[in-house]
């Protein structure tokens, strides 16, 4: 995907300052060629060699949006057993905020039955019996915090560093200071698998301040998952052909009379397009896949899921695509008709536990875990108090939950991380939101604190002035 | 590492801040002009300190290391300046250590940034050898008009004064400008510029033609008082307004503030001056006696976002709301980042924390607690009279209501048993039957209760139908009586099954034996909207009685009355009742219910269908149409203060839950003054709006004219146009900024004055072709020895392919409109919302007008780099990507415009050669080269040929009707294809 344009700010100034600055040197095009231009674009391959090396090319993202349940899920606790139904100690509740208790709620023990799994003993609930099959393979984030405790600004925060809109989301970031090695393919791409998509929208993969060349690119399910990009009805092969030759001609022709190079990049882009129109196809077609790997995934070509996605994540990433985020909607589990832990937790559960446990075999088999970081998780987790309503349920909790990752460098069957005995607070090793982001970054090649962007007279970058990389977790 | 505060404490103990000490006269800035004589501190020391030092040795007192500033002029504890020796030792040091190549004592050190150069070592010496004065940062001294230069050469190149600057800097390097464009060029700039649309042809032969000297001075004035201009221009301002249809966040559920748009586009057409339209948008209601534009003017603040999600804090999403509108102002009036001094005092720019919370005093009285209201109902005058009239209908009949009520009241205290007597009809009329068989379809079970009513209980299926076989003492039936009852078992109470208490009954039927009775009239003593009791007996099962009321409580006992032509019962005592529930919607089945029957007269139990029921109708239904009327008249969001003012308080590192200090309405020291009305010792927005736009404020009109510049070059005379700080860039023509803006203020703030300056000028009509000459010297266009190309806005792409293929609908104002979007955007959101296409002349609208969801905009808007809205946008990127290029190509949008466009080519008397012509001058305003025309007509021929030999293509192509000529198929399939290939072409979102 093209990278870099004009904008009537000073994105070559940022641009300056973020390859001086972060000791980036450039690949295959001069700096002060790059920089003598007035403005670049729609040309592939610009990308930028890091400054140290990095342990990972690209990211994948399984967003469960919604806020998963960790005490259902991921860590059993035998006190909230034991204290089920009583109310939290007052101590431990000073200072927190939440989004729905009121405050005469009482601890909530899980009904799932857990075990230990692994070398490393994670414990896994009945919830997840795929998942058995890579705790040695992942690496456990049982200290995760956060900020915020809404949906709108948790997601925003664990995607663009901070709760409130406007600023460039990881994705954007990412293809902004290391371009993409995708050339007829966004370098950042967004799927969707669920009933709906994920609360806050566009805002969560937005460019930011940042070139709107570096936003993701939602796909749509179906056949079709770049929009327009297949040729109107009643365009013929040849007449396109015809078409696209006449289009270069005259933009050509215009070129020498005005001496603009914005018109070569016009041309550059029409010629990109047109390859998208012929890649995509074999992107979306599935039948070169084996009836083991759709198997592996539990994937039916044609049939929108969340395995599909996961499986079009690993053919993206295969493709060069720099940062692939896949949204699982519907894991907020308040209790209630529609929402609660006793039949939907399950549902979602059976919906990602195969097909995530999928991606990441399929990567390492494929040879690609180790350059490709799976990441996954939602914006918080779920408090050990359950909320009175009908059904059980819980509430938004960001003083501790549950992430995992795998690939990318980082500690495979490594448990980081402790709440404490009710699941309230975090005893051991705290991982802050930003402090994830640093450490995926480093993992990339990029120091977070240089990776930087000149707006509105503030470099911003995407831990804001915060983060911490987590040394314990990488190799 | 920092400078060891032994050795420095002692000297800097007399430091305070006195910020301008040394407030420099406008002469300075002539002399960075037009001379180099001495070293000029706020154009070429300020920059280095800033860039190396005041991140530590600077305005913030927290990150301050070593109690050393450099930011400000050394003076004595008294506040006089420091005797000259005691100068030269402060600044000895510091160039002892910016020379140090010892890492243990090099500043700045090496984590904080690089090296001084030797350059930038020289000239520190200098300027302390000059005696280190300190002046003011260039944007904080007052707009003074500068003297319009004069050239010894190159004069008569010179329009107007906005020329004479520029020459001047073009000389300065030797350089001459540009050629004049080509009237073809210049007729479609402007109008791109000034209207966002293509000249007509007419408008296009108009200027060609005209031989008078003043022929393009009256072409802008045609293209400025044209109604599209206040769109054209009125879009730039609505970025910066971060306006859009929606709340934000994750419900992100649709909002009305269109009116405040349409505000926007009038305002630029009447040429409002720029002083009003300010204190219009911060503070028209606090104008005294504020008109409805006036308080519709306040919509600007009010486009900050809304969180409905479930759960929130509304005092926190408040909070930000007044953070968005203190760094909006900033950025927009201000162009500084003010929003740094959010949590701290800024790094670089002389504005405290104190003075955030200043500021933020301002706007911290709203009403507005993350939620829609206030707003402004904007009713036509027909709406008025008619909501008036309702009203006073409705004042009648509620007074007739409450005299009835007051009557029942006092013949039921007197007499209870007349006054149920009197709502209800006699109970004398009445007998009860006696249940033989109870059957519910779904299964559901019957338990009858003491007052011979009967309870449901178990399954509520999704349908029922509950089958009661009675046996009565009647001999012949005249009429049902049907009671629905509360009990403690059901939901809310009952009387139906549904969650929320309530039942729709679908059908009622009676039989006795054969024989079925046929209903004649059916009453209520309530029934839901669109729910009549009358749609029981109308036969049809979609339809029924329910009882949900719009206000009040609907979990209460109510009565209906099914009147039958007489029905006789048969020999066995036995008639069979059925009621009938049907799908739709699901589970609505009556909870509890008892059943009487009558065999009097129907007329007489007509008769007694009591007045309160007649009269209570008569107000529900009024209600209700006075609820659609007002449903139907806009409303707008604006700004109001609660009748206290807040108290405010600096937000610690900008944590709404941790106030400090408290502060009061105030600006910023480094600024001049704000004053108050004597009257009044509490500030409010409309001072601060007053300050904004007074003639001695140094910000508003620099930061204004330099972003009307750029939308008209590539870049601002300040090219950070968002930054007048420290940190920003220098003007690149700074007496040309401060000319224009003093013209600006003193002729009245017209901006339309200010267009036509630009407009005017040689400069602005320069050819942007591009000078290879210059490549090294000004790749960046700089020094504007030549006009650029620019690329469209996203807005007017779609507008420009309206305009050619004669589908615009240039209609302006009202609600947002839907143009066909893609399926599966709006999969994308938490809502799942629906996108309406319209059709109609709303298809064909100005982009402008497409509705704006935040969390899922139009992708043809965000494709070509229209901002997220969701905060406030001063500049817009400028992308080119495959995106555009597969959107331009093959959106369905953009179809149309190919069909519409290649059948007026079609129509088009003329040759293949003269419609090609033809079709270059609507677009392109120009005829096209001998080479062009070739290549276009070639083209054409081979899509006639291609076509020719597909027929069914040609169909799908141009998507005609089935019967159109296979000739005409060929021929509009031809001129469709031309028509995309025209369209697709770089100078066709480009203005030249």
């Amino acid at each position: 995907m093209p990278n870099f344009s004009e904008t009537c700010s000073a994105p070559l100034e940022a641009r300056r300052q973020f390859l001086q600055g972060a000791g980036v040197s450039l690949g295959g095009m001069a700096l002060q060629q790059l920089l003598a231009r007035e403005s670049l674009a729609a040309t592939p391959q610009q990308t930028f060699q890091p400054q140290f090396k990095p342990r990972a090319k690209a990211v994948i993202f399984l967003f469960m949006a919604g806020g998963p349940s960790q005490l259902d899920m991921f860590t059993d606790k035998p006190m909230l057993r034991k204290h089920h139904g009583q109310a939290p100690p007052a101590e431990a509740l000073e200072g927190k905020r939440f989004a729905f208790l009121k405050g005469n709620e009482t601890l909530l023990a899980s009904q799932r039955k857990f075990g230990r799994y692994g070398e490393c003993g994670q414990e896994l609930s009945d919830l997840l019996p795929y998942h058995q099959q890579i705790v040695d393979e992942a690496c456990w984030l049982h200290g995760m915090q956060t900020d915020v405790f809404n949906h709108g600004p948790a997601k925003l925060f664990v995607n663009t560093g901070s709760p409130q809109p406007g600023r460039p989301s990881m994705g954007s970031w990412l293809t902004y200071g290391l371009g993409s090695e995708a050339d007829d393919l966004p370098g950042f791409v967004v799927l969707q698998a669920g009933p709906r998509g994920p609360r806050g929208g566009s805002a969560l993969w937005s460019s930011g301040f940042l070139p709107t060349t570096h936003q993701g690119v939602p796909f749509r399910n179906g056949p079709e998952p770049i929009l327009n990009l297949n040729s109107p009805p009643g365009l013929t092969q040849p007449a396109e052909a015809e078409f696209i030759g006449a289009l270069k001609d005259l933009n050509q022709q215009r070129l020498s009379a005005t001496g603009d190079a914005e018109i070569s990049t016009r041309i550059a882009a029409y010629e990109m397009a047109f390859r998208m129109q012929a890649s995509a196809p074999e992107l979306m077609d599935f039948s070169q896949e084996t009836e083991s790997t759709l198997a592996m995934y539990g994937a039916t070509p044609g049939k929108p899921s969340f395995a599909n996605s996961c499986l079009l994540a690993r053919r993206l990433v295969e493709r060069g695509v720099r940062f692939v985020q896949v949204y699982h909607t519907n894991w907020d589990h308040h209790g209630g008709p529609t929402e609660n832990l006793e039949t939907h937790l399950p549902q979602v559960c059976r919906e990602v536990d195969q097909p995530s446990v999928a991606l990441v075999q399929d990567l390492k088999q494929r040879g690609l875990l180790d350059e490709t970081i799976v990441v996954w998780g939602g914006e918080f987790g779920r408090t050990p108090m359950g909320e009175v309503r009908a059904t059980s349920g819980r509430d938004h909790h960001i003083d501790a939950y549950t992430m995992w990752l795998a690939g990318g460098g980082f500690r495979p069957g490594h448990i980081h991380g402790r709440s404490d005995e009710l699941g309230l607070a975090v005893e051991e090793q705290p991982l802050h939101v930003h402090d994830l982001q640093a450490t995926i970054l480093h993992q990339l090649g990029i120091n977070h604190e240089k990776l930087t962007y000149r707006f509105q007279g503030r470099d911003f970058r995407l831990t804001d002035v915060h983060g911490h990389i987590a040394h314990d977790i990488i190799t | 590492m920092a400078f060891p505060s032994t050795r420095f404490q002692p000297t800097m103990i007399g430091l305070f801040v006195v910020f301008c000490l040394c407030l420099s006269l406008a002469s300075d800035l002539a002399r960075g002009e037009a001379e180099v004589e001495r070293v000029d501190y706020a154009s070429q020391i300020r920059p280095i300190l800033s860039n190396a030092c005041f991140r530590c040795h600077g305005p913030d007192e927290a990150s301050r290391e070593a109690d050393f500033r450099l930011d400000i002029p050394l003076v004595t504890t008294t506040g006089e300046p420091q005797p000259a020796e005691q100068i030269a030792s402060h600044f000895t040091e510091v160039l002892t250590r910016v020379r140090s190549g010892d890492p243990d004592l090099q500043m700045p050190p090496r984590e904080a940034g690089p090296a001084l150069t030797a350059e930038q070592i020289a000239l520190l010496e200098r300027w302390i050898q000059e005696g280190a004065e300190y002046n003011q940062h260039w944007s904080f001294r007052p707009v003074v008009r500068p003297s319009v230069p004069t050239l010894a050469a190159g004069q008569e190149w010179v329009r107007n004064p906005v020329d004479a600057f520029v020459l001047r800097k073009l000389q300065s390097q030797h350089l001459t400008p540009a050629a004049t464009a080509s009237r073809e060029t210049l007729i479609r700039r402007v109008y791109l510029d000034v209207v966002g649309l293509l000249p007509s042809l007419e408008e296009l032969e108009l200027y060609l033609q005209d031989e008078s000297p003043d022929a393009y001075e009256q072409m802008v004035e045609r293209a400025l008082a044209s109604p599209h201009y206040g769109e054209r221009w009125g879009r730039h301002w609505l970025d910066q307004a971060r306006y859009a249809d929606t709340n934000g966040y994750t419900v992100d559920s649709e909002r009305s503030i269109w009116p405040y748009r349409d505000w926007v586009i009038d305002a630029f057409n009447d040429d409002k001056p720029f002083d009003e339209f300010t204190i219009e948008q911060l503070a028209g209601d606090l104008l005294p006696q504020p008109t409805r534009d006036q308080l519709i003017a306040t919509g600007f603040h009010r486009n900050t976002l809304v969180n409905q999600e479930g759960g929130t804090d509304a005092e926190q999403f408040r909070n930000e709301a007044v953070v968005d509108r203190v760094n909006t102002t900033g950025a927009v009036w201000l162009g500084l980042t003010v929003g740094c001094a959010q949590c701290h005092t800024h790094k670089f720019d002389p504005i405290s924390i104190q003075e955030y919370y200043q500021l933020f005093a301002f706007f911290n009285s709203n009403e507005d607690v993350n939620r829609i209201t206030p707003t402004l109902s904007l009713p036509t005058a027909e709406q008025e009279a008619s909501l008036a009239k309702l009203d006073q209908q409705l004042q009648q009949s509620r007074a007739e209501l409450k005299s009835l009520e007051n009557r029942v009241n006092e013949t039921k205290s007197a007499n209870p048993d007349a006054a149920k007597q009197e709502l209800t009809g006699s109970e004398s009329h009445w007998s009860f039957p006696e249940p033989k068989e109870l059957l519910s379809e779904a299964g559901a079970k019957f338990t009858t209760l003491e007052d011979g009513s009967f309870l449901m209980s178990g399954p509520n299926g999704s349908t029922d139908t509950y089958t009661l076989r009675l046996q009565t003492d009647l001999k012949q039936l005249t009429a049902v009586r049907l009671e629905t009852l509360t009990d403690a078992s059901l939901p809310k109470q009952g009387p139906g099954r549904a969650g929320n208490g309530n039942f729709v009954l679908n059908r009622i039927q009676l039989q006795s034996g054969p024989q079925s009775a046929e209903w004649t009239e059916a009453v209520a003593d309530h029934s839901q909207p669109k729910y009549p009791v009358t749609d029981a007996i109308d036969g049809q099962l979609k339809t029924g009685w329910a009882i949900n009321v719009t206000k009040g409580n609907m979990n209460v006992n109510r009565t209906a009355i099914f009147l039958c032509q007489p029905l006789m019962r048969d020999e066995s005592g036995e008639v069979v009742l059925k009621l009938e529930f049907g799908a739709e919607p699901a589970g609505y089945n009556i909870g509890r219910f008892r059943i009487a029957f009558s065999a009097e007269d129907p007329q007489q139990l007509l008769h007694e269908r009591d007045e309160l029921t007649r009269v209570q109708q008569q107000v529900e239904k009024l209600e209700a149409e006075r609820k659609k009327l007002a449903a139907a008249i806009p409303t707008t969001m604006i700004m109001r203060d609660l009748p206290k003012p807040r108290e405010t308080h600096v937000l610690i590192r900008g944590d709404f839950l941790r106030p400090g200090d408290p502060v009061s309405p105030g600006t910023p020291a480094v600024l001049p003054p704000l004053e108050a009305a004597p009257a009044d010792p509490q500030r409010t927005r409309l001072d601060l709006a007053r300050w904004l736009v007074s003639r001695e404020h140094p910000l508003t009109a620099r930061v204004f004219v330099n972003r009307v510049w750029l939308h008209y070059f590539p870049r601002g005379l300040v090219e950070t146009e968002n930054d007048f700080g420290m940190q920003g860039s220098l003007p690149t023509h700074p007496q040309l900024l401060d000319w224009l803006a003093a013209e600006f203020m003193e002729q009245g703030w017209s901006m339309k004055h200010l267009h036509r300056l630009i407009l005017n000028s040689a400069t602005y009509r320069q050819s942007s072709a591009i000078r290879p000459e210059l490549a090294e010297i000004d790749p960046d266009n700089k020094l504007l020895a030549r006009q650029s190309r620019l690329r469209i806005d996203a807005e007017i792409v779609r507008d420009l392919g309206l305009s050619v293929s004669g589908l615009l609908h240039p209609e302006i104002g009202g609600p947002g409109v839907y143009p066909p979007q893609p399926d599966g955007v709006y999969a994308f959101t938490q809502r799942n919302a629906s996108w309406p296409t319209s059709t109609g002349p709303n298809r064909y609208r100005r982009g402008m007008y497409t509705f704006f969801m935040r969390s899922a905009p139009h992708p043809l808007l965000t494709t070509f780099d229209t901002p997220g809205l969701s905060t406030t946008c001063t500049s817009r990127s400028r992308s080119n990507t495959p995106l555009q290029a597969l959107t331009l190509a093959n959106d369905e949008a953009f179809q149309e415009v190919y069909r519409a466009f290649g059948k007026r080519l079609h129509e088009y008397q003329g040759t293949d050669g003269e419609r090609i012509e033809w079709a270059c001058r609507i677009c392109f305003s120009r005829l096209p080269s001998a080479v062009e025309q070739t290549t276009i007509h070639d083209f054409q021929a081979r899509m006639h040929s291609v076509y020719r030999d597909n027929p069914e293509s040609a169909r799908k192509l141009v998507s005609e009707k089935p019967d159109t000529p296979q000739d005409d198929l060929t021929e509009l399939a031809a001129w469709t294809m031309t028509a995309r290939l025209l369209l697709n072409l770089d100078e066709f979102i480009t203005r030249e």
